[in-house]
């Protein structure tokens, strides 16, 4: 009941011997997540946190059999780690990291993406299975095993959704943070059809944001594709034009992309919008029996 | 980051993309001095970071040499939507024989750099993308090749906004040094409205404007420095060098957030109640206690606050580290407004222990806390 990720997969950290790496990874090991090791250049052969480390992404996975890989490591340093991934038999990276220039990222894309690796982020807060398995930053205690679907382009605003939802006794089925970045690896409209397939994914909650025109994408394809109902929450009502609110994709350019504009089309394509949090689950249960 | 059109035709210059000669002027003196040395007639362009500049008057010829003064005074006068014009350009007049709209462009939907054209220059792109979408051309090309676009590659676009080949063939040439351009300086625009033929053939880049990636900043110190500190807010700027990312509004409620999404849901959810929010603050994902003292600082400069609201959601950020920074900050500052304080997540009971014994105004929803300020906010 999950996609992507689920209790089997096995995750190899890339940076984890830095601060926010080493926290991380025990943090997911505590979860429960199967870590079988991590990459930093120049200290293969070593350990940390009882996992080998290793040179390489393709090293690791060789020797592991590691299906993701998940990125700490800081901006300056991320086209290079995006890039080794590319050059390995991994399935999928989570790049956490945030402040990565965007030609570096759309280089990093275009190689993942000739070798068919999926690419989360980056600057996102990762994906977890509850329950099963947690690959990146979120809190995990907030989670609850389920059948709703979370696609965020945000950290702590999902955190906040995730736990409105788990108070209303609404657990999840895997919960994605995209990441806030103009080019993201993976957008709303490249998740919601795994979604859609998941027979153990009932609904499917979209948090968006001003910026870019990646909701619209999204609303068109539920409106026309997809059977399952998907409840939307959009922040940024408030935010000026020509701002970047903090997020280096969240700013209004022009009248398409304020928060107002994507209500009023996901609202005509049928996708019941929460204005305040406290909406969410409400929405959400009147949809899911 | 927005650079001036003065500042992006240097770039321009540097890397071969023809574009006038050109002198910038704060003062008449200088503007007069300018006009001279070019030779009449000349164009003056006021230097600001908003679009619609020659709606606004801020872009004027001037034939007669009696004119260069009054109108040089008149456009350094100007204010362009809320922006003072602090500097002018003054630049040969070109004998324009035709005029298209070129630039190279982030586009994020589909992931990949593109080639935007119309043989109608001069225009509101937007405009014309809406109303006649089919005069847009575009051509995408992939991060790899941008260094070295190959010839082949461009000359079929650039035969679509000039049939005469010698100009086709300029405009492939300045294409490809648009690629490179974007690619080495980190660009998320280059943009050209218009490219012009001169009286004589000769394919020139009449206007200028570049947009800056700021992830991509700090590896070109050079471009940094081109920033107009004129044009941005200083807190704005220096909130950033301490981590913070802060943006002022018209409101009356301080707000303080962990997290992008949630300080923009934190704004929208106070507004929802009935308040207005006084900024856009994210203290970002690190714990560090001198963070939120700083976010005070910037949030109390604005007479206009009536109320501040914390909503801190802790994950990676740690609830006793904002208490502690609360603590810190109500010792160190005098905080002449009421604090509504919401905190959960990562370390909350320690964080709340901390917090005993002081006057702040606690919510457990982020909702209860944005009904809390609206109704302080909303009391004169």
């Amino acid at each position: 009941m999950s996609i992507l990720i689920n209790a089997d997969t096995k995750v190899i950290v890339q940076g984890i011997t830095g601060r926010d790496g080493s926290f991380h990874t025990g943090q997911m090991i505590e979860y429960g997540t199967k870590v079988v090791g991590g990459v930093t250049p120049g200290k293969g052969g070593q350990t940390i946190l009882d996992r080998p480390i290793f040179n390489s992404v393709a090293e690791a996975v060789a020797a592991t059999g590691a299906d993701v890989s998940v990125m700490y490591v800081p901006a300056k340093f991320a086209k290079a780690a995006m890039l080794d991934a590319a050059n390995s038999n991994i399935k999928m990276l989570v790049a956490i990291t945030e402040g990565v220039p965007t030609l570096d990222v759309l280089e990093a894309y275009e190689a993942l993406t000739a070798k068919g690796i999926r690419l989360i982020g980056p600057n996102c807060p990762g994906l977890i299975t509850p329950g099963q398995c947690k690959i990146g930053i979120m809190p995990g205690p907030i989670h609850k095993p389920g059948n709703i679907g979370v696609i965020s382009r945000s950290g702590t605003l999902t955190y906040e959704i995730v736990k409105e939802l788990t108070d209303a006794n609404l657990g999840q089925s895997t919960c994605i943070g995209i990441g806030g970045d103009p080019v993201i690896g993976s957008k709303f409209i490249d998740l919601l059809p795994l979604f859609e397939a998941d027979k153990d994914t009932k609904a499917v909650v979209m948090v968006g944001e001003i910026g870019g025109q990646d909701e619209v994408f999204a609303a068109e394809y539920v409106k026309t594709k997809m059977t399952k109902p998907v409840i939307g929450f959009m922040a940024g009502l408030t935010a000026p034009k020509g701002k970047r609110m903090g997020h280096a994709g969240a700013i209004v350019g022009g009248e398409d992309d304020t928060a107002a504009s994507k209500i009023a089309k996901l609202e005509a394509a049928g996708i019941p919008v929460a204005h305040v949090i406290s909406e969410v689950a409400k929405l959400v249960k009147a949809r899911v029996a | 980051m927005k650079i001036h059109e003065y500042q992006a035709k240097e770039l321009f210059r540097a890397c071969g993309i023809p574009t006038p000669d050109g002198a910038v002027a704060t003062t008449l003196a200088e503007a007069q001095a300018a006009a001279q040395k070019l030779g009449l007639p000349i164009v003056i362009k006021a230097q600001v970071h908003v679009g619609g500049r020659g709606k606004a008057g801020g872009v004027k010829v001037v034939t007669d040499p009696k004119q260069v003064v009054p109108v040089a005074e008149k456009i350094l006068a100007l204010t362009i939507k809320d922006l003072p014009v602090r500097k002018v350009l003054v630049t040969p007049a070109a004998n324009i024989a035709k005029e298209v709209y070129l630039s190279i462009l982030l586009d994020r939907g589909a992931r990949k750099v593109v080639f935007i054209g119309c043989a109608d220059g001069g225009v509101e792109i937007e405009e014309t993308a809406k109303t006649a979408p089919e005069k847009i051309l575009r051509l995408e090309c992939s991060a790899k090749e941008l260094a070295n676009l190959p010839k082949d590659k461009l000359l079929p676009f650039a035969g679509k906004l000039f049939s005469d080949a010698s100009q086709a063939n300029q405009a492939a040439d300045i294409m490809a040094k648009m690629g490179k351009l974007f690619l080495e300086k980190d660009c998320s625009l280059v943009e050209i409205n218009p490219l012009i033929v001169d009286d004589k053939g000769q394919v020139i880049a009449l206007d200028a404007k570049v947009l800056l990636d700021d992830n991509a900043l700090y590896r070109h110190p050079e471009l940094v420095t081109l920033r107009d500190m004129d044009s941005e807010d200083a807190d704005e700027l220096n909130a950033k060098e301490v981590g913070l990312s802060f943006i002022r509004l018209e409101g009356s409620i301080g707000c303080m957030v962990n997290g992008a999404g949630l300080a923009m849901a934190t704004m929208d959810t106070i507004k929802h109640f009935g308040g207005a929010p006084a900024n856009f603050l994210d203290v970002g994902g690190s714990s560090d206690p001198k963070k939120v003292v700083a976010a005070f600082k910037y949030i109390l400069k604005d007479p206009a606050i009536k109320v501040i609201l914390i909503n801190i959601f802790g994950g990676i950020t740690r609830c006793d580290d904002i208490a502690r920074g609360i603590l810190a900050s109500l010792k160190e500052l005098t905080v002449p407004v009421p604090i509504v304080i919401r905190l959960i997540g990562t370390n909350e009971a320690e964080g709340r222990a901390l917090l005993k014994g002081t006057d702040l105004i606690p919510a457990e929803t982020l909702e209860q806390g944005a009904t809390k300020a609206a109704a302080i906010g909303a009391k004169s």
